[in-house]
């Protein structure tokens, strides 16, 4: 019982060093304004210049679950990349590693605040998928589509978080992370863009499908939560 | 993990090497701090002044020999060393988008101490409300160090590392801050900072000097008895 009261103990002090990272992150963001003043312009855009691409209504109905979450990855470089620059430009990481002593906390506090922003993210592209794409959710289908958006966008805070701290110390980090992260995010585009498929009405794909794809998300998040937690110190860590 | 070095002794290295992409940045240093001292590292630029900070703070590596610092083994857990030690490196390590006042309370409730901390500090260090309500990206380069200190006061320490902290100060504010300092061994905590002005070595009780990743010199104020 002593153990398990230790174990119990230590996740609280990682959520809450955790949570204090994370407010912090969010304080940062809330001042310079980069999620709404250019994140969500460039993936407006982006979600624009596809249906100009297409250039077929039926066309891009149909592949208006995928163009969102390609949007959504596109995005997350751009945010992933930002959330490590604010540790890197005065040596804060030192002061954040020092303070924070467990890199654990560190990962979890980057990847809840990155969750915040991403999910406010998707709410956007969702909408802008709605009204710019004509794609209807209605009924039992809005309960799915907001468990997609979770477990999607949970899957993208982690695996951003672990890859930002791979390449945060690299040179050419801003080309690096997309070339590293994007192939890592495949499984989640597509578990993503199906179950929202399903969310969308699509003929394509039933519900219980969509629920499925849903239950491939949570576990591609669990998996990268638990490698990303164990993985982050050494990655932080100065090894020379 | 606890050591058997002595408990007063805050700092123990015998043959410390750090290697850094494989260059030693300290060839084998030895030398022992106690707990309460005041002691100033001196060394022309790339001696491994840093390095030995950097390494007494466990953020980097021991790569051969012994390091206890607070009674923890750096070699085997260095990562355990930080709850008692408090860094103030070459960069202030703030956060430019936050205010003075924000970036020292994020330091403060990562480490549990109080909002009447981070008001003392500030105020300690001359940082006024202006200042403090100020994004540490608009601030001085000595008001960003001065907001620096203040974060490093309110983690209350029991080791002190400070990389050039006179640097960027002007003289009111290097005055206060070697007061802060020798009210900080004088409540116990110990203190080591590096330089390569002589000046900020005059009156301090011992100096060391690297060269090359080596102690060349350890005395009880050379530079003090030389002028």
């Amino acid at each position: 019982m002593g153990g398990q009261r230790h174990g119990i103990d230590d996740w609280r002090g990682i959520m809450n060093a955790a949570l204090l990272i994370a407010r912090k992150d969010l304080q940062v963001e809330w001042r310079t304004r980069m999620l709404l003043a250019r994140v969500v312009p460039f993936a407006l855009l982006v979600m624009v210049l596809f249906a100009v691409a297409l250039d077929s209504e039926p066309l891009v109905l149909r592949a208006a679950a995928g163009l969102v979450w390609l949007a959504m990855l596109f995005s997350t470089m751009l945010v992933v990349q930002r959330a490590f620059d604010i540790e890197s430009a005065d040596a804060a990481i030192d002061t954040l590693l020092a303070c924070a002593v467990q890199p654990a906390r560190v990962f979890f506090g980057k990847a809840i605040s990155l969750f915040v922003q991403l999910f406010v993210l998707a709410v956007v592209l969702v909408t802008a998928a709605i009204v710019l794409y004509g794609v209807t959710v209605s009924g039992s289908r809005v309960v799915l589509l907001v468990t997609v958006v979770i477990s999607a966008t949970g899957g993208l805070a982690l695996v951003g978080t672990l890859y930002g701290a791979v390449v945060a110390n690299m040179n050419g980090r801003d080309s690096l992370l997309p070339l590293l992260a994007l192939p890592v995010l495949a499984p989640l585009l597509i578990g993503a863009s199906r179950a929202t498929e399903a969310a969308f009405g699509s003929e394509t794909i039933d519900m219980g499908n969509g629920w499925a794809w849903v239950g491939l998300l949570g576990v591609y998040g669990i998996v990268f939560g638990a490698a990303g937690s164990a993985a982050f110190s050494p990655l932080t860590e100065s090894d020379s | 993990m606890t050591n058997s070095v002595a408990s007063d002794t805050t700092i123990h290295l015998s043959d410390a090497v750090v290697a850094l992409g494989g260059f030693p940045a300290l060839a084998g240093v030895t030398f022992d701090v106690g707990r309460g001292e005041l002691v100033a590292l001196r060394g022309a630029n790339g001696t491994g002044k840093s390095t030995l900070l950097r390494l007494c703070a466990g953020l980097v590596p021991l790569t051969r020999g012994t390091a206890v610092v607070a009674g923890v083994d750096l070699f085997a857990n260095r990562v355990a060393v930080r709850p008692h030690v408090g860094l103030l490196g070459h960069r202030n390590g703030l956060y430019g988008d936050l205010t003075a006042k924000q970036n020292v309370q994020f330091v403060a409730d990562l480490v549990g101490a109080t909002t009447s901390d981070v008001t003392s500090a500030l105020q300690r260090l001359g940082i006024d409300q202006r200042v403090a309500t100020t994004r540490a990206s608009l601030l001085s380069a000595g008001q960003r160090r001065r907001t620096a200190l203040a974060a490093l006061i309110v983690r209350r320490a029991q080791l002190w590392l400070l990389d050039e902290p006179h640097a960027g100060l002007d003289a009111a504010a290097r005055h206060e801050l070697d007061v802060i300092l020798r009210d900080a061994t004088d409540s116990g905590a110990t203190v080591l900072y590096t330089t390569h002005e002589i000046d900020q070595a005059v009156g301090v009780p011992r100096t060391l000097t690297l060269d090359g990743g080596w102690v060349v010199s350890d005395t009880a104020s050379t530079i003090g008895a030389a002028s």
